[in-house]
């Protein structure tokens, strides 16, 4: 059983420490799964692709089937499904809540102050702050890993022209006589999914 | 922060809440930040349930904590939607569907079949140049919520670059936000109280 504590306690870590979300997050994981030996290394790579090729953070993911794994890897008492089950749902829970409980605790404690001029200053040196981070994460993912994995040019020109065509469908309303359209970026996501197939996986 | 609070109507129940964020959390990838566009769309422009401006504070709250940013995103907007009760069904609404896809995976399928797989990796290889556009397009609504002066337009610029150039300590996010708050008191807050005082 402590397997479980261990797990609990591993991604409560990581989830206070992890700052910075996403890929900041992993360096903490490796270091809390794979030293232990509760997945090797090849997997933890393994874990790293599937997160990239299926939805949502990166941190639930690796939870969630790390808390799968783990207690059968460690003990093989308790290679059963109830038990894997066990694990992811004590992984995910332990790496949310924390943070889940201080977003929660900071944001009544801002909406209790919010009429106060010291939010309101504060908040208002935040937003173009938060107008940086943002551009910061659009940049630093404009790497090769997103638009030439492969190494091969005319892949290159095809990922900035899905990238460019993207940008304007999402951000520029569609005149269609008198209705004006505009693009949901989940129709988006989708229609750039189709793109990649038919160019890339025909 | 302007007054919106608690009172929307009640058809925005938690149902409604925890649905909007379970097709968020379905189509989010590459992490907190390529959610931003639809959350826009989906809490902003359609659902009216917060302003733009509020947004832009919500993320300042969501990136100053630690976790997983994807899901501090979806905690401080419910909390701020439909309190306590509405961040939670946030929260999970976000996080079900990569937790029942990695179970069906973990459950179902090995890891090298989803790593082999050419259809998989080739969608993945259109999604990924698109995910970047949909950051892109937040920067410039979120520039605009956060109505730039000839002051402040610098800062982001600053921001950007000092954390895209990755040298640890000073492309840390955190020190950003702090250095913001910061000026935040003394360039808003100090000014204003010496006014009172005159007064």
């Amino acid at each position: 059983m402590t397997i479980y504590w261990q797990l609990i306690w591993a991604y409560i870590k990581i989830g206070i420490f992890g700052f910075g979300g996403g890929y900041a997050m992993l360096s903490l994981v490796e270091k809390a799964v794979v030293s232990p030996g509760w997945i090797s290394e090849t997997m933890f790579t393994d874990i790293v692709a599937i997160s990239q090729m299926t939805p949502g953070p990166i941190g639930i993911n690796s939870a969630t089937y790390i808390g799968f794994v783990a207690p059968g890897s460690v003990n093989p008492a308790l290679s059963g499904i109830g038990w894997a089950l066990l694990g992811s749902c004590l992984a995910t829970l332990a790496v949310v809540v924390p943070s889940f409980i201080l977003v929660l605790y900071s944001s009544h404690f801002i909406r209790r102050h919010s009429e106060s001029g010291v939010i309101k200053a504060i908040f208002s040196g935040l937003r173009p702050v938060v107008v940086g981070l943002i551009a910061s994460a659009a940049i630093m993912l404009m790497n090769t890993a997103n638009f030439n994995p492969n190494g091969i040019s005319w892949q290159l020109w095809v990922n900035i022209a899905i990238c460019a065509i993207a940008f304007v469908l999402v951000y520029f309303p569609i005149k269609l006589k008198e209705k004006t359209i505009q693009l949901h970026p989940i129709l988006i996501i989708v229609m750039a999914g189709i793109a990649g197939f038919l160019i890339y996986g025909l | 922060m302007s007054e919106l609070n608690n009172q929307n109507p009640s058809r925005d129940s938690y149902w409604s809440l925890f649905s909007t964020f379970f097709k968020i959390g379905a189509f989010t990838f590459g992490g907190g930040w390529a959610m931003i566009s639809i959350i826009e769309r989906e809490i902003v422009d359609k659902h009216h349930w917060i302003e733009r401006d509020d947004f832009l504070d919500l993320l300042a709250i969501a990136q100053s904590l630690p976790g997983i940013l994807a899901v501090n995103i979806a905690t401080a907007v419910g909390d701020k939607i439909k309190g306590g009760k509405g961040s939670v069904a946030a929260a999970v609404g976000t996080i079900l569907p990569s937790f029942l896809i990695i179970l069906f995976i973990a459950i179902f399928l090995t890891p090298d079949i989803i790593k082999n797989n050419r259809v998989i990796s080739s969608v993945f290889m259109g999604i990924r140049p698109a995910v970047v556009a949909l950051i892109i397009a937040p920067v410039i609504t979120s520039a605009k919520a956060a109505k730039l002066q000839w002051k402040t337009v610098w800062i982001p610029l600053v921001v950007a670059l000092m954390i895209s150039i990755d040298q640890g300590f000073i492309s840390n996010p955190i020190l950003y936000i702090v250095l913001g708050a910061l000026g935040g008191f003394i360039f808003w807050w100090l000014p204003r109280r010496k006014n009172i005082e005159k007064k």
